[in-house]
C-alpha cells in the first residue's frame, strides 16, 4: 500500500524536526518533502497515494520502541499472549517491542527464541525481538547459549524478575555477551535485601507491609558498573525507580563507563502512597518509591542519565492480584498507558518533545542495535501522536489480555492515532478510542 | 452518637468518638461475665463466623466467648481445616462461608490488608482480629480499656511500648490508639525492630528503654520471637533479656503507680520478668478479662444489637 502523510511535524531525534510529508510505497520511506520546499503534491515522485493521512497537528516519528515487555508466551497465555500483547503495543504507538525471557520454559534457548520470532512475525504487525536469559532456566548458576539465541534473532540477554546474584556470573555474561554484540539487560536487586512488597518507608510502616529499602536497587546497580568498567562491556539498568541508582549512573556516566538505563512511566508519575488501600495494582518490582524518588528519576530524564522510558508491560490475570497483598503478583501493564504518561513529562516541562521521543525510539533502538529512523529508503516503522487528544483511560476496553493497572479511570492526554509497522497500518485510532 | 461503621478493620479508620463508644459500650457489658448465668439474649439469631487463618487461642477463645455470651451462634474455622489449602483463594472461601449468611466474619490473617480485601469484596460485616504486621484493633481497644479503668483519662498520659515494634500489629495499632485519645506515645527497642517513619503513626522514639520507662504511666511490653534472630534483628534472647527486657532492676526504676500490659503470650525472663508478669504494676490478666467485653461490645455495635432484637 502507498500512503501519503500529510502535514504533520515530523520529528526525528537528532535529525530533523520540521513540518513534512512522507510517502511511503513498499514497506519503505520513499520521499520526505518539507511543505514549505515546493515540491509538488506528490513529491516529484510520480506516483499517487492509496491512502492520505492527514497528520496536520499530529506528531510523526520513528516508530517507538518498548525494550522491555512481558508477552507471557510461550506458557502463561492467560495472561497474554504474542498477539494479545503485540495489539496492546500497536494500540500505545510502539512499533517494536522487546520481550522478556521469563516465560515458561524460559528463553534460554534457540528453539524458545525462534518460536517467539516466528508467531510474532505470523501476525504482519509490531516487530518483537526477544531478549533471551543470561542463565539457564533464570536460575543463576550455568550460562545460557546466548551465541545460539544470538543468532536465532535476540537482542540482549537478562534474567530479568530476577537478580543475577553471583557477580562473577555477571562478569561472565557480560563478557561474553559483548562478543555476540549484545548488551546485557540487568535486573538490580540485591535479594537478601529485597524480602519485601513494597517501598521501605512511612507507607509500608503504616500499612505494616515488610518493605524494599532503595539500598537495594541501588547496591546492585553500583555492583554491574563496577564490572561495566571492569570489562568494558555495556549494561543496560532495567526499571531504574531510586534516586541513589540515578545518581550512581549519573557519575558512571560521567567518567565513560559505557552503562545505559531504563525507567518505567510508574517511577516517574506515582508514589508509594497509592499503595495505601492494599492496592494490589500498586505492586511491582521494583516498587514505587517516594516522591523524593519521583523527583530524582525526572530529573535523571531531564538531564539524559535515564536514555530510556520502558514500559516493564508485566500483564497478570485477577486470579494473581485479587489475592492478600503480600501473595499477589508484581507488575502492572504498561503498552497502552506509557505514551500518554511520558507525554505529560512534555506538558510539565520537564523534557521537551524531541528528548521524549528519543527515549521512546532512537535511544532503545541504539541500545539493542536496530534501524529506527524516518529516512529514505528505510523501512517504514512510523508512529503518527496526536499529542492533544484527551481521553479517559479504560482498561476494560484495552487489547491487553490482563486488566492489571493503576491507571484505569485517568484521563490522559496524547496517543498514538496511526501506528506503521514496515508500510502497514496496525493500528488506527483516527475513529473513536 | 449513633454507632454507623459497618467494619472494624483497624484502629486509624475509628474516630475519638467511635474508639470511645466502644469502650464506654464495653465498660457497661463488662458485668455480664460477673453474673452467676453469663449470658444476655441480646444477639440471639446472629452467627458470627471465626476465620482464623493463623494460630491463635487468647483472642479467638475470647471472641467465641464474647459471641457466646450475646447468645449469638459462633462458629470457628481454622487454616488447617479450610479449603484455603487446598489452592481455593481468600476471597472464594469468604464469599463461601458469606453465602452461609452469617453476621459478621471475624478474621485473623498472616497478610496485613487481607480484612480489607474482604470489606471490599463481601457485604458481611468484617472484624479484624490481627492481620499481619499491620493492625489488631480489639487488642489496642481492649488495652486502652483496661488503662481507662485505672487511669480515668488519656490525656497527657505517657504510654511507652516497648520491643519489637516493626512486627507488631499491636504496637502499630496502639501507638494510633492511643495517641489519637490524647497519651503520649515513646517507643523502645533494638533500632533493627524500629521501623521507618513509625514517628508518623503518632509517637516519639525514645535513645533506650531506660529513658521510655522512666516516668510512663503505662509500660507496655511485646512479645519477642525467637526467629527473628535468623534475620539478624537480635544477636540472642539473653542478649536481648538484658538490654531490652523489663528486668528486676528496671523494675525497681519505674514509677510507684505504673501499669505494666502485654498482649501475651509472654515469655517470661525474656522481654518481662517474672517480677514485672505477676507482680503489682502487673494488669496483663485484666486486659484478657477486658477483652470478652470488648469484643462483646464490638459484636453489639455491629450487629445492631438490642435494636435489631427488639424488632422481631
Amino acid at each position: 500500500m502507498r500512503i501519503l502523510i500529510k502535514q504533520g511535524r515530523v520529528i526525528d531525534p537528532g535529525k530533523m524536526d520540521q513540518v513534512a510529508d512522507i510517502w511511503i510505497s513498499g514497506g519503505k520511506i520513499s520521499a520526505i518533502r518539507p511543505v514549505d520546499s515546493g515540491v509538488a503534491p506528490d513529491g516529484g515522485s510520480g506516483f499517487s497515494a492509496d491512502m492520505e493521512i492527514d497528520a496536520s497537528g499530529c506528531i510523526v516519528t520513528p516508530g517507538l520502541i518498548d525494550m522491555h515487555v512481558h508477552l507471557r508466551d510461550p506458557g502463561h497465555e492467560y495472561k497474554e499472549t504474542i498477539e494479545t500483547g503485540i495489539m496492546a503495543a500497536a494500540a500505545g504507538g510502539f512499533t517494536a517491542v522487546c520481550c522478556m525471557p521469563n516465560t515458561a520454559p524460559v528463553n534460554d534457548n534457540f528453539q524458545i527464541t525462534r518460536y517467539i520470532i516466528d508467531k510474532a512475525a505470523s501476525f504482519r504487525s509490531v516487530r518483537v525481538y526477544p531478549v533471551g536469559a543470561v542463565s539457564v532456566g533464570l536460575e543463576g548458576r550455568q550460562m545460557a547459549e546466548i551465541g545460539d539465541m544470538r543468532n536465532a534473532g535476540i537482542v540482549a540477554v537478562s534474567d530479568d524478575g530476577r537478580p543475577v546474584a553471583d557477580s562473577l556470573l555477571m562478569r561472565r555474561a557480560l563478557e561474553y555477551a559483548s562478543g555476540a554484540g549484545i548488551p546485557v539487560i540487568s535486573h538490580c536487586e540485591d535479594p537478601y535485601l529485597s524480602g519485601g512488597s513494597m517501598n521501605e518507608g512511612p507507607f509500608a510502616t503504616r500499612l505494616g507491609l515488610s518493605g524494599i529499602p532503595n539500598a537495594a536497587e541501588s547496591i546492585m546497580v553500583m555492583r554491574d558498573i563496577a564490572l561495566c568498567e571492569l570489562t568494558g562491556c555495556p549494561v543496560h539498568i532495567a526499571h531504574v525507580s531510586t534516586a541513589e541508582s540515578a545518581a550512581a549512573i549519573r557519575s558512571a556516566k560521567a567518567r565513560g563507563v559505557p552503562v545505559t538505563a531504563e525507567t518505567a512511566p510508574h517511577y516517574f508519575t506515582l508514589t508509594d502512597e497509592a499503595v495505601m488501600s492494599y492496592d494490589t495494582h500498586a505492586k511491582m518490582n521494583p516498587p514505587l518509591r517516594s516522591h523524593a524518588d519521583v523527583v530524582a528519576i525526572r530529573n535523571a530524564l531531564a538531564d539524559g542519565t535515564i536514555d530510556v522510558i520502558a514500559t516493564d508491560h508485566a500483564p497478570h490475570a485477577t486470579v494473581d492480584k485479587a489475592v492478600e497483598f503480600d501473595a499477589a503478583a508484581n507488575g502492572i501493564t504498561g503498552l497502552e498507558t506509557a505514551l500518554p504518561l511520558s507525554l505529560s513529562l512534555v506538558e510539565n516541562g520537564v523534557i521537551d518533545m524531541e528528548r521524549l521521543l528519543e527515549k521512546l525510539s532512537s535511544n532503545p533502538a541504539r541500545i539493542i542495535g536496530v534501524q529506527n529512523g524516518i529516512d529514505v529508503g528505510a523501512a517504514a516503522d512510523i508512529t503518527i501522536i496526536n499529542p492533544n487528544r484527551v481521553f479517559a483511560y479504560r482498561s476494560e476496553k484495552g487489547f491487553s489480555k490482563s486488566r492489571n493497572t493503576p491507571f484505569d479511570g485517568w484521563e490522559l492526554k496524547g496517543c498514538a492515532v496511526y501506528t506503521i509497522v514496515h508500510g502497514n497500518i496496525v493500528f488506527n485510532s483516527s475513529g473513536s478510542l | 452518637m449513633i454507632w454507623s461503621k459497618k467494619h472494624i478493620l483497624d484502629i486509624a479508620s475509628l474516630s475519638r468518638d467511635e474508639i470511645s463508644m466502644i469502650l464506654e459500650t464495653a465498660s457497661g457489658l463488662k458485668e455480664i461475665s460477673e453474673r452467676p448465668i453469663k449470658k444476655v439474649p441480646t444477639l440471639r439469631g446472629k452467627t458470627v463466623v471465626l476465620f482464623f487463618m493463623e494460630p491463635s487461642t487468647r483472642t479467638r477463645i475470647s471472641f467465641d466467648i464474647a459471641a457466646k455470651r450475646l447468645s449469638a451462634d459462633s462458629i470457628s474455622i481454622a487454616a488447617s481445616s479450610s479449603s484455603i489449602i487446598k489452592g481455593e483463594t481468600l476471597i472464594d472461601t469468604a464469599r463461601n462461608i458469606e453465602a452461609m449468611r452469617p453476621d459478621i466474619i471475624v478474621i485473623r490473617h498472616s497478610s496485613a490488608g487481607a480484612p480489607h480485601l474482604l470489606a471490599q469484596n463481601l457485604s458481611v460485616s468484617i472484624v479484624n482480629a490481627g492481620d499481619g504486621m499491620h493492625a489488631h484493633p480489639t487488642q489496642a481497644l481492649l488495652d486502652m480499656m483496661t488503662v481507662k479503668e485505672i487511669k480515668k483519662d488519656f490525656t497527657n498520659l505517657k504510654v511507652a511500648i516497648i520491643g519489637d515494634i516493626a512486627h507488631s500489629r499491636v504496637a502499630r495499632s496502639n501507638i494510633i490508639g492511643f495517641s489519637r485519645m490524647g497519651a503520649n506515645v515513646t517507643i523502645a527497642g533494638p533500632p533493627t525492630m524500629i521501623p521507618a517513619g513509625i514517628e508518623a503513626l503518632g509517637t516519639t522514639i525514645a535513645k533506650n528503654v531506660d529513658e521510655a520507662i522512666e516516668d510512663a504511666d503505662v509500660i507496655m511490653m511485646l512479645r519477642i520471637q525467637k526467629e527473628r534472630q535468623k534475620s539478624f534483628l537480635m544477636p540472642s534472647e539473653r542478649e536481648y533479656a538484658v538490654r531490652f527486657g523489663l528486668n528486676r532492676s528496671r523494675l525497681q526504676r519505674i514509677r510507684s503507680d505504673a501499669l505494666i500490659l502485654h498482649p501475651g503470650p509472654i515469655n517470661r525472663g525474656i522481654e518481662i520478668a517474672p517480677e514485672a508478669a505477676d507482680g503489682p504494676h502487673s494488669i496483663i490478666l485484666d486486659q484478657v478479662t477486658n477483652g470478652v467485653a470488648l469484643r462483646m461490645a464490638v459484636f453489639y455495635l455491629l450487629a445492631g444489637g438490642i435494636r435489631n432484637a427488639d424488632s422481631d
